[in-house]
């Protein structure tokens, strides 16, 4: 009720901001709404229509999503007319009339329309399973030029923050710009979620997931947290703000910036905390070298592999035990940095590894 | 051949019966009659279905405007908790196993009582006691806040009753262990001479199926619980990763439980139908052995699905894509299901008193909660829908709709056989028009709000989506006066109700045999073996004004049996 988007309007551009609700057709700012300009749709009182059950199609597979939702609908529309109209056919027919309490004798079973009305529904699920599948791997699996932005959830607010290192309260994106958002929570469970993406996963304490979508229409939508993190849920929500070009976003955001890019912070605790047994020059030492081994398959002691990504990186600094790469240990000589490096450190010391790839990559 | 006295003695209004044979509250309170102890587990889970069910209208009160401040934050959050925790655990999971199937099961196999009365009692002792628990978390002060899956780690930081309420939840899981194993046991072994598995009713398939989950299933529940209430007091480090556990993890554990717990509620509601559908069409249930087989493949199957609640929790892609496929299998046995209750009204006899109202229902209201899990069970939609209005409104469609629905049918059918009384049926349908109305009025607005973004379990919302909780909020209390009305009416007819007869609707199962109330021992002679679906072996007996079968008949007066096509 008093949630007057506090984080939002202390850190943007006022102006600017009015600017874009005006410009996004905004409904409502009072009390715990957040603008959706995906709300603001043609032909929404047709309940047989796209318009009227879902918001704005704001990501590159929405349409594909709603395809599917109104093929099941109609589908189901079907069946369900048939099945009641069969229901109510028969009530009205053969309803029992006075004093005849026996029906005449009719069959109790028929293998032929048994075995019709079982494999018939079935293709039908196989068709439906493997549509919503194939969406679905178009909305998990990132392109590889996709932006990456961290995202920190927390009782009951967000953070984002861009690869330069620079923050917003409110998620500001580009037009036709593939995003990756890196997730990870403070506290408890909570999950990202946009309508208007049709986009949304659960950010877990202790791990890394990921959500990725690419923006096709600028506008303002509402971004909320959609798994239950306690007393403030219903008031966790923010703005995620689609520029339409990157200039845009540049000038029309008020950023928090960043002292130090996330590099630079995590060459400074690579420094501080790593450099006594990890080498960034190729050269093996107490622990493997750190300079090339960022999204490559590393070779475990026992003989898996595992793709070091955000939660190998953030696994291998807590929990150093869990893998050991084929050359060191048996018995990890790392101490755990658990309690050392919280979370946000992790995520410079990621930052650290993509940048060393990256330069040192191209250097070969 | 017997003569009229004994036919008076057998099917007539007896003198004595379990209600009267034995008086006072101890007779009650310390019975073994499997019959007593399913009217106290039947008061017990209504007195939990008002509770649970004030918690829900308070609930659409708040939600009637968007901005209201009828509750703060968090006791909106504890009223959510309380409702569906009392909801699950003390009514729907209990409901029809132990209320109806504690008093019907035993004679449709012409039995005279459970293999382990004194287990049935406990039984009933650890449901009163559970429910305390769960009841305590709110009588403390401290109440809960987690919502019913306490999810981890939110359910180790919050300071709320959680200890108490998992307990109370452990103790309710060994009293549904309890009532399963009890049914299990019964089934095999106290199965009438002759009754083969072919020739029971479809509901003891039902709660025979039911019974396999309750036994398998129910200890990972307690498991679960007894870790989180270790993990919340010791931190050992199973679920929070403050201490280095894992909360998906939990989320594993319990729904490994909680989605074959839906199979627990939902298929002794089957079981109800088919017996409805079949007896007031007075027709031999279409596709016998594909309903009794497809009530244990669900039950099988159901044990497969669990991830379908976790798409978006960060589960690998491959396990979400397995969950996703076996999901749709377990479509499809219950779209047979209704398809064979439908090919049973045709050309049936139809008879549209209140438990067949109510069995119309069902189908109606099922349907629509079984066709909308399909866009749950499908990825790319699920991942928009999650956790949305649209899942509130499948999981009620099908657990209202479908067991509440089936519970309120099969009470009404069984009503005269427990109190030797009528209901009003017209007051009845009355009810069920309310109830049938009051929640499609409720629950299908928020398919709208679900697949327009509206997150469940929001205590405010955005201003767009009041109009859909406003016709919610007024179909909630048009729903509850139906069910009111229902109870009303139910409890007249127990007290006050003109007599009726043994077998008032010629229904062909064993438990029809016995007099209205039954006596203690349930039959005063070995029943008659019959075919629960064969209703032409029941024939009209004018003095008496009942259904009788065919061996107790006068032959004189009796039709000729009607040969059936084939089955």
């Amino acid at each position: 009720m008093n949630w007057q988007l506090p984080l939002m309007l202390a850190q943007t551009n006022d102006s600017n901001l009015e600017n874009l609700r005006e410009r996004t057709e905004a409904i409502s700012m009072q009390g715990t709404t957040v603008p959706d300009s995906s709300l603001v749709r043609e032909g929404t009182s047709n309940p047989f229509a796209t318009e009227y059950w879902f918001p704005t199609q704001a990501s590159s597979f929405a349409g594909e999503v709603d395809f599917l939702y109104m093929s099941i609908f109609w589908i189901s529309l079907v069946f369900f007319v048939a099945i009641i109209g069969a229901m109510v056919y028969f009530c009205v027919k053969y309803r029992r009339k006075d004093g005849v309490i026996a029906p005449e004798p009719s069959s109790s079973h028929n293998t032929a329309i048994e075995i019709l009305w079982s494999v018939l529904p079935s293709i039908i699920l196989v068709w439906i399973f493997y549509v919503g599948a194939e969406t679905w791997f178009e909305m998990r699996i990132p392109k590889e030029n996709a932006e990456e932005i961290q995202v920190t959830a927390k009782q009951f607010g967000w953070l984002f923050t861009y690869e330069d290192g620079d923050q917003t309260n409110e998620l500001h994106l580009v037009r036709d710009k593939p995003v990756r958002l890196i997730m990870q929570s403070e506290d408890v469970l909570h999950s990202f979620f946009v309508a208007a993406f049709r986009q949304k996963m659960d950010i877990v304490p202790g791990r890394y997931t990921y959500a990725y979508f690419e923006p096709i229409k600028d506008g303002v939508y509402r971004l909320s947290c959609n798994e239950y993190c306690g007393t403030g849920h219903s008031k966790m929500k923010t703005a995620c703000i689609v520029h339409t070009s990157e200039e845009d976003r540049k000038n029309n955001t008020k950023w928090i910036e960043a002292e130090k890019t996330p590099f630079e912070n995590g060459q400074r605790i690579y420094q501080i905390h790593c450099s006594g047994c990890h080498k960034v020059d190729g050269q093996a030492a107490t622990g493997p070298a750190l300079n090339l081994i960022w999204g490559e398959n590393e070779k475990m002691i026992d003989g898996t592999t595992e793709l070091v990504n955000e939660d190998y990186v953030l696994d291998s600094i807590w929990y150093p035990e869990k893998h050991i790469v084929e050359g060191y240990g048996p018995v990890s000589k790392m101490n755990s940095f658990k309690g050392i490096l919280d979370q946000k450190d992790v995520d410079y010391v990621i930052a650290y590894l993509k940048e060393l790839k990256s330069s040192t990559g191209d250097a070969k | 051949m017997v003569d009229a006295s004994t036919r008076q003695k057998l099917f007539g209004t007896p003198e004595t019966n379990f209600l009267n044979c034995s008086k006072g509250w101890k007779s009650w309170a310390f019975t073994l009659d499997h019959k007593r102890i399913g009217i106290m587990y039947l008061i017990g889970v209504t007195v939990a279905l008002f509770l649970a069910g004030v918690f829900a209208l308070v609930l659409r009160s708040h939600l009637f405007t968007f901005d209201s401040t009828m509750l703060s934050d968090d006791m909106y959050n504890q009223m959510f908790t309380l409702h569906g925790a009392v909801m699950v655990f003390s009514f729907i999971i209990p409901s029809i196993p132990a209320a109806l199937g504690n008093i019907v099961l035993p004679m449709m196999l012409g039995a005279k009582d459970v293999a382990f009365p004194r287990m049935n009692l406990a039984s009933f002792y650890l449901w009163i006691i559970g429910t305390g628990c769960l009841l305590l978390a709110i009588l403390s002060g401290k109440g809960l806040d987690t919502g019913w899956t306490f999810y981890t780690p939110y359910s180790i930081d919050t300071n709320t009753g959680v200890i108490y309420a998992t307990f109370g939840a452990f103790i309710l899981g060994f009293s549904s262990i309890f009532t399963g194993l009890n049914f299990l046991v019964t089934v095999n072994t106290m199965r009438s001479k002759d009754q083969g598995w072919f020739k029971l009713p479809l509901f003891v398939w039902s709660l025979y199926a039911t019974a396999i989950i309750q036994v398998l299933a129910t200890p990972v529940l307690g498991i679960t619980l007894l870790m989180l209430i270790a993990e919340k007091t010791l931190h050992i480090g199973i679920f929070d990763p403050k201490y280095g556990g894992d909360p998906v993890l939990f989320q594993h554990f319990f729904w490994f439980y909680s989605h074959p717990a839906v199979y627990i509620m939902i298929l002794p509601a089957m079981g109800v139908i088919s017996e409805l559908i079949s007896v007031y069409s007075q027709k031999r249930i279409f596709g016998y052995s594909f309903i009794a087989f497809s009530s244990v493949a669900i039950a099988l199957l159901g044990f497969l699905v669990w991830g379908h609640h976790m798409f978006t929790s960060g589960q690998s892609l491959v396990v979400t894509l397995i969950f996703s496929a076996i999901t749709f299998t377990v479509a499809i046995p219950s779209a047979v299901k209704v398809f064979n209750w439908l090919a049973t009204l045709y050309k049936g006899s139809i008879l549209l008193n209140t438990p067949m109202c109510y069995a119309l229902s069902f189908i109606f209201l099922f349907g629509i909660g079984g066709l909308t899990g399909l866009f749950l069970g499908a990825l790319s939609t699920d991942i928009h829908l999650h956790d949305t209005y649209f899942v509130v409104a499948h999981f009620h469609f099908v657990m209202v709709g479908g067991t509440l629905t089936a519970l309120l049918g099969g009470v009404f059918h069984w009503w005269p056989k427990i109190w030797g009384r009528m209901y009003n049926d017209f007051l009845g349908r009355v009810g069920c028009f309310l109830v049938f109305s009051g929640f499609n009025l409720t629950f299908f607005p928020q398919f709208v709000m679900g697949s327009r973004g509206m997150p469940r379990r929001y205590a405010s919302y955005d201003p767009e989506f009041q109009i859909f909780h406003q016709l919610s909020t007024v179909g909630a209390f048009v729903l509850g006066i139906g069910i009111l009305l229902s109870f009303v009416v139910l409890v007249y007819a127990a007290l006050r109700g003109p007599r009726c007869s043994s077998n008032p609707f010629r229904a062909a199962s064993l438990e029809w045999q016995s007099s209205s109330p039954p006596d203690f021992h349930n039959f005063l002679q070995t029943p008659v073996l019959t075919d629960p679906y064969d209703f032409e072996s029941q024939v009209y007996d004018e003095e008496l004004d009942t259904y009788i079968p065919r061996e107790f008949a006068n032959p004189d007066k009796v039709a000729p049996r009607k040969e059936p096509v084939h089955h």
